[in-house]
């Protein structure tokens, strides 16, 4: 029996924006099936755009990515099939939901790998099932909260059933209990999870691993704990902790 | 479905013209607009039996000549033009109250006033009595070019976003002193269109990306589209009122 191939394998991508400016600077990362990786970095560093590479909406100057074993190239079948193994959860929810209708819009995925009828509506319940938005199917997701509507963002995705779910900076704008629902979702999801994010409790919440890209390059990868702890990495890439807050009695914002 | 959804012109009743399938209704309403269009200004009789079919169905689709004339006054704007046409036309010339008009002029003003509100009418009874998600709907079903049913549906979706942007802005300027009540403050409105263009402009982008993401091809999976088409007996139905309309334009243009 063949080794499972990792859920993403990005050699050497290089990336130059059509004026010039380079964006990737040679980035190499694996990701193995199951993994849950934080991709960290501040903003500017290129993680977006890495992100816009992995289903082959922006193509590499150099270098290449396979996903689940399978090169992303350009012909259709290659493109269709990448885009239904990524699943990308972009960062404004009012970006990826178009339809009127939060089921419809968990359907637009799917529909296009072509699935109809019940089959389809199968897959639409089981992704809303996942994010705990059911009974919401029928709802206009303008209509819906910030929270909600990223967990139907998430759904959007889902139903395609990837093989590796990519967040772009899932936890912003979420109050506290959105965040800590979402965190309670993705943790559940039986899929390879890679987070793209600054919010560094989100990713030692999550994720195990961690890699930190800044300038177009990683510059760490290892443990989340590890690199958390590393001070003065994280000051070198503008990645700072939250102050650590310990709100004591008798203390007044003024310090007296 | 879609509920809330930008229902400003929809009269959410039941009523036998609620129940024809958007497609037999729109090809009504434009096959009777263009025999309006077609009847010679001269034929005065022939615009009293139009408003007399706008009537009936008006009646029978429940909607009230109030509803009907408050909202027909969004035409004002285009139809001004035409009450200086008496004032400026050339030629023969009639005494009216003492002052002398265009014979020529009052004709074209006629023209216009009545051929727009007539199709002002019966847009609005389409509008009161289809809602906007089957309009796309029945647009898709008579063969609409696939490009305009695509852009009508994502206006029908952000509306609701840019509108919601639009306020936010608002807000953020009248929050820094902003006065739109004055006309000489009307610059800060004017660059807020600018900036909202450019964010609408960029929201599309990202909105694309999004699409493309979920194996979007250039064309929506046509699955949801509800209800079954018309037949026969609909179409014969909704037929009735634009043969009518053509019977009426055909003697006019025979008698003039």
């Amino acid at each position: 029996m063949q080794p499972t191939p990792p859920s993403l394998d990005v050699r050497g991508v290089r990336y130059a924006y059509p004026d010039g400016h380079v964006a990737l600077h040679g980035v190499d990362l694996t990701v193995t099936r199951g993994e849950r990786v934080a991709l960290l970095g501040p903003n500017g560093a290129g993680k977006t755009t890495l992100v816009l590479h992995l289903n082959g909406l922006l193509t590499p100057t150099e270098g290449h990515i396979a996903v689940g074993g399978l090169a992303v190239g350009p012909d259709r079948a290659t493109l269709a099939e990448i885009r239904r193994r990524v699943g990308i959860v972009f960062q404004d929810p009012d970006d990826q939901l178009f339809l009127p209708t939060v089921a419809e819009d968990v359907a637009f995925g799917p529909a296009n790998l072509g699935l109809r009828g019940p089959e389809l509506t199968a897959r639409v319940d089981e992704a809303l099932a996942a994010v705990g938005m059911s009974e919401h199917r029928d709802r206009t997701p303008h209509h819906l909260s910030f929270g909600q509507r990223r967990r139907v963002a998430v759904a959007t995705v889902l139903a395609m059933r990837p093989e590796i779910l990519v967040l772009d900076e899932p936890s912003s704008n979420l109050d506290p209990a959105a965040r800590r629902e979402l965190a309670g979702i993705l943790r559940t999801l039986p899929v390879t999870l890679l987070m793209v994010t600054h919010d560094l409790p989100y990713a030692f919440e999550l994720c195990d691993r961690s890699v930190i890209l800044d300038g177009g390059r990683i510059v760490a990868d290892g443990p989340t704990p590890m690199l958390l702890d590393d001070e003065e990495l994280l000051a070198r890439h503008r990645l700072e902790l939250p102050y650590p807050f310990r709100p004591t009695s008798g203390r007044t914002p003024t310090g007296q | 479905m879609g509920a809330g959804h930008a229902h400003v012109l929809y009269r959410e009743t039941d009523s036998p013209v609620h129940r024809l399938p958007p497609e037999v209704k729109i090809a009504a309403m434009v096959a009777f607009t263009i025999a309006v269009v077609a009847t010679p200004r001269e034929a005065l009789w022939a615009f009293g039996a139009y408003a007399l079919l706008v009537a009936a169905v008006a009646a029978l689709a429940r909607v009230t000549a109030g509803w009907l004339l408050l909202r027909s006054t969004i035409e004002l704007p285009f139809v001004l033009f035409a009450v200086a046409l008496p004032f400026i036309g050339a030629g023969e010339r009639v005494d009216v109250a003492g002052v002398q008009l265009s014979v020529d002029g009052l004709y074209g003003a006629w023209n216009i006033v009545a051929k727009g509100t007539l199709g002002v009418w019966a847009s609005l009874l389409l509008a009161a009595t289809t809602s906007t998600r089957d309009l796309i709907v029945g647009l898709d079903r008579l063969r609409c070019p696939q490009i305009l049913i695509q852009i009508a549906t994502f206006m029908l979706r952000y509306l609701d976003v840019l509108v919601g942007e639009a306020r936010r802005m608002r807000l953020a300027r009248i929050s820094r002193g902003d006065d739109p009540r004055f006309v000489w403050q009307l610059r800060g409105f004017a660059a807020g269109i600018g900036a909202l263009f450019l964010r609408a402009f960029e929201r599309g982008e990202r909105v694309y990306l999004a699409m493309l993401s979920r194996g979007y091809t250039g064309r929506l999976p046509t699955v949801w589209q509800g209800s079954a088409a018309a037949t026969t007996g609909q179409w014969l139905i909704a037929a009735t009122v634009p043969v009518m309309a053509a019977t009426v334009a055909a003697t006019a243009a025979v008698l003039t």
